[in-house]
């Protein structure tokens, strides 16, 4: 099995999804003749021509606003918005028009969209280029938003978003585009040759949208994380030697409950992680949810570990990204709770 | 510095305000005929005083006159009062409908009729149009039945969007007629999608979006405007220009422009303006725009000029920010007795036959109406599921929506 970055995973699953399905578009500013700034469309106007593959103005509420158009017409459009600090202008599209266009119409019209956006910091990106805005996401009726955290996933949940019939927010953790990264930033960064989960089968396939994974076994605390955070995860709990059980959401609308909820009776313990600010974050609704779901199970606080209510600094990125000692400190809170 | 006076903030103002005496003069009417008609391969260079001119077919004496008339046959113009005629009276029946609580909310049409309606004719079937809340028009013109246009308005158990829709955000896919929306401006750039899919496709069928002078404002007007003249998208952009958004003079929205028309220059679009209230003069540039796309020539954008005559909504009162009797003196016109005058004319009509067909359309929209209640209106009779809130919502109900649908217990 070829061993990929999660950009050789992604432009795979595109240029898969192209040669399947004629009426998979891809677009975005750069991502034409350049083949995106992360190099994610690379060889695919050379391959598929210029009208399947092809560089747009700078305006990313054109860009999305087009493809829920096309979605209208009947293609397929995968579109990228070249950072997710940059997709608030396409914000009303999404929200008002992609999200809800099936259950407004009663299914007349649908808008099988993939909104493909790099996210996430610990790159020194500032502020307004590590930005983690899947709550502006989730809190939105009608989508669905998914969060790779390694090549295989990355691949098999965009080629199952490009097939799905609602519009999916694809938000990929820039910081895990070459390899896997786990906060330790004074350390080399090992390439994904070098991990398990660079094995990518070359061929179609897909992971399930709505299902998350259990990274790490464990009996004593679980752990909710996704993307960049998952690494963090597991070394924290390598570092403190507490037997976390590790769960990668992947999907983060719809939600695995299921997946979560097993896990948490079993453990009594639950640390949410995120790289987005606390307040309202995603964290939130997962709390709310384990509390919920598993009142009578908990012996702990649920905790979270997240970026702090703060703009995304630049000087301070190991200061404000919740590095795997943060974590660790939250896991140990909740053992000792 | 010293040479520099304070800077002050300039904010336009409409003319007249309530209570002060409608004037128009400011609004040059150029004379029926006067404006030349160009071949759909013009280079758009060549038709810039087009975008500052008014496109006009019938003169005051109710002739059809100049380069854009001789389009429309007899039979062909009869169809075309009929239905402004219809939507005239679907507009009075369910103002009153609206006031007797039978639903909640209204729009209507009056004085723009021509050109949803006309407009719909220069298309072909598998044409799409992505319209604003105000081209109802289009729907009738088209041959959409008026009872489900009434089902979705009383927002009955044969609701065609099962309640979910505020009244009169109509859908139709068959009848070319995308899904409407309450965020303004949102469809004008989809509709550039639209037509660039078609393209990509190699279809033959073209795009119309809609916009109304207010909403020209919206960044999704500029993102349609770069969108169509960068991929040359066979689709033509229809501003209605009926002076008014809400409570605010076009002259908020529009600026130091001279026409909102004058928009599409910069993007090197062609930019017609026509008489809105000239049910031939719409047909012909309608034409002429769909001509170009279909050719795969590029873009159109066209300003209809006209004048929002009625409320902006039935929850609105104009009197509070304009004068009353300005639709009066509104120098083009009303649509419906423009075409009427025409068709006398030209023979094909009388004022004893109007008066028939009068009362022939409103038997039809009360015939429809009755039919339309026999489902329901908003506070009685039947009524959409409440399973129905639930389904739609994505192709395949996740579990997080069947646990809410069990607690709302259905």
């Amino acid at each position: 099995m070829p061993r990929m970055t999660m950009i050789e995973a992604i432009r795979s699953a595109i240029d898969i999804s192209m040669e399947r399905d004629g009426k998979v578009v891809v677009f975005g500013e750069d991502v034409g003749y350049f083949g995106g700034v992360f190099r994610c469309t690379a060889g695919l106007q050379q391959k598929y021509g210029k009208t399947r593959c092809f560089d747009t103005p700078i305006s990313e509420l054109g860009i999305v606003g087009t493809a829920i158009g096309m979605a209208a017409y009947g293609l397929r459009p995968c579109v990228e918005v070249q950072f997710a600090d940059y997709v608030y202008p396409a914000y009303d599209q999404i929200v008002s028009e992609a999200a809800r266009i099936r259950y407004r119409s009663n299914g007349e019209f649908t808008c099988p969209i993939v909104v493909r956006m790099p996210s996430g910091g610990g790159i020194f990106g500032g502020q307004t280029h590590s930005q983690s805005p899947e709550a502006l996401f989730t809190h939105v009726c009608g989508l669905k938003v998914v969060v790779p955290s390694n090549p295989r996933d990355a691949k098999g949940l965009l080629i199952a978003a490009i097939e799905d019939p609602d519009p999916v927010i694809f938000l990929e953790p820039k910081r895990l585009y070459n390899g896997p990264f786990d906060g330790h930033h004074e350390r080399p960064v090992t390439p994904w040759s070098r991990h398990p989960l660079g094995d990518v089968d070359a061929g179609h396939f897909t992971v399930p949208l709505g299902k998350a994974e259990v990274r790490r076994q464990g009996s004593s605390v679980t752990v909710l994380a996704y993307g960049t955070m998952v690494y963090v995860a597991e070394a924290a709990a390598q570092e403190t030697g507490i037997d976390a059980e590790i769960i990668d959401l992947r999907t983060l609308l719809p939600l695995d409950l299921d997946c979560i909820v097993e896990s948490v009776r079993k453990t009594g313990r639950c640390v949410i992680v995120h790289e987005a600010t606390l307040t309202s974050g995603f964290g939130a609704e997962l709390a709310a949810l384990v509390q919920e779901h598993c009142f009578y199970h908990l012996e702990a606080p649920v905790g979270r570990v997240t970026g702090w209510d703060t703009p995304y600094p630049h000087a301070q990125e190991w200061d404000y990204f919740p590095g795997p000692a943060r974590v660790g400190e939250a896991l140990v809170r909740a053992m000792e709770a | 510095m010293d040479d520099f006076p304070p800077l002050s903030l300039h904010v336009p103002e409409p003319e007249v305000r309530p209570g002060g005496t409608p004037d128009f003069s400011n609004v040059p009417i150029p004379k029926a005929g006067s404006v030349p008609r160009p071949p759909v391969d013009v280079d758009p260079r060549d038709i810039r005083d087009l975008a500052f001119s008014i496109i006009r077919v019938l003169n005051r004496e109710g002739e059809a006159v100049g380069p854009w008339s001789g389009l429309l046959s007899d039979e062909a113009l009869l169809e075309g009062l009929r239905h402004m005629m219809t939507l005239r009276a679907f507009d009075a029946r369910m103002l009153m409908a609206q006031r007797q609580g039978k639903t909640s909310f209204y729009m209507q049409h009056m004085g723009e009729e021509a050109v949803s309606c006309a407009f719909r004719k220069a298309l072909e079937p598998g044409d799409m149009n992505f319209p604003t809340y105000r081209q109802a028009g289009l729907l009738i013109a088209g041959g959409y039945p008026m009872v489900d246009m009434m089902n979705q308005i009383f927002s009955n158990e044969a609701d065609p969007l099962k309640g979910r829709q505020l009244p009169i955000m109509y859908s139709s896919k068959e009848h070319g007629f995308f899904s409407i929306s309450g965020n303004l401006g949102t469809q004008f750039v989809q509709a550039v999608g639209w037509a660039m899919a078609s393209a990509i496709s190699n279809d033959t069928r073209i795009a119309a979006g809609w916009i109304g002078d207010g909403s020209t404002a919206e960044s999704d007007f500029h993102a349609a405007l770069v969108f169509a003249s960068t991929y040359r998208a066979p689709v033509v952009l229809n501003i209605v220009n009926n002076q008014w958004a809400i409570s605010t003079f076009q002259g908020i929205a529009r600026g130091g422009a001279g026409t909102f028309a004058a928009r599409g220059l910069g993007f090197g679009i062609p930019a017609l303006r026509v008489d809105g209230n000239d049910y031939l003069a719409v047909y012909a540039v309608a034409r002429w725009a769909a001509e170009r796309a279909r050719r795969n020539l590029g873009p159109t954008l066209v300003e209809y000029v006209t004048y929002r005559v009625g409320a902006h909504s039935t929850s609105d009162d104009p009197s509070a920010y304009r004068p009353k009797d300005e639709s009066e003196a509104w120098p083009l016109g009303d649509p419906v007795i423009r075409l009427k005058n025409h068709l006398v004319r030209r023979g094909a009509w009388s004022e004893e036959r109007h008066r028939q067909a009068e009362a022939e359309v409103m038997d039809s929209v009360i015939v429809a109406q009755k039919e339309a209640e026999k489902h329901g209106t908003l506070h009685s009779g039947g009524k959409p599921s409440v399973r129905d809130m639930f389904e739609g919502v994505y192709a395949e109900m996740p579990p997080h929506l069947r646990r809410q649908r069990h607690q709302a217990g259905v």
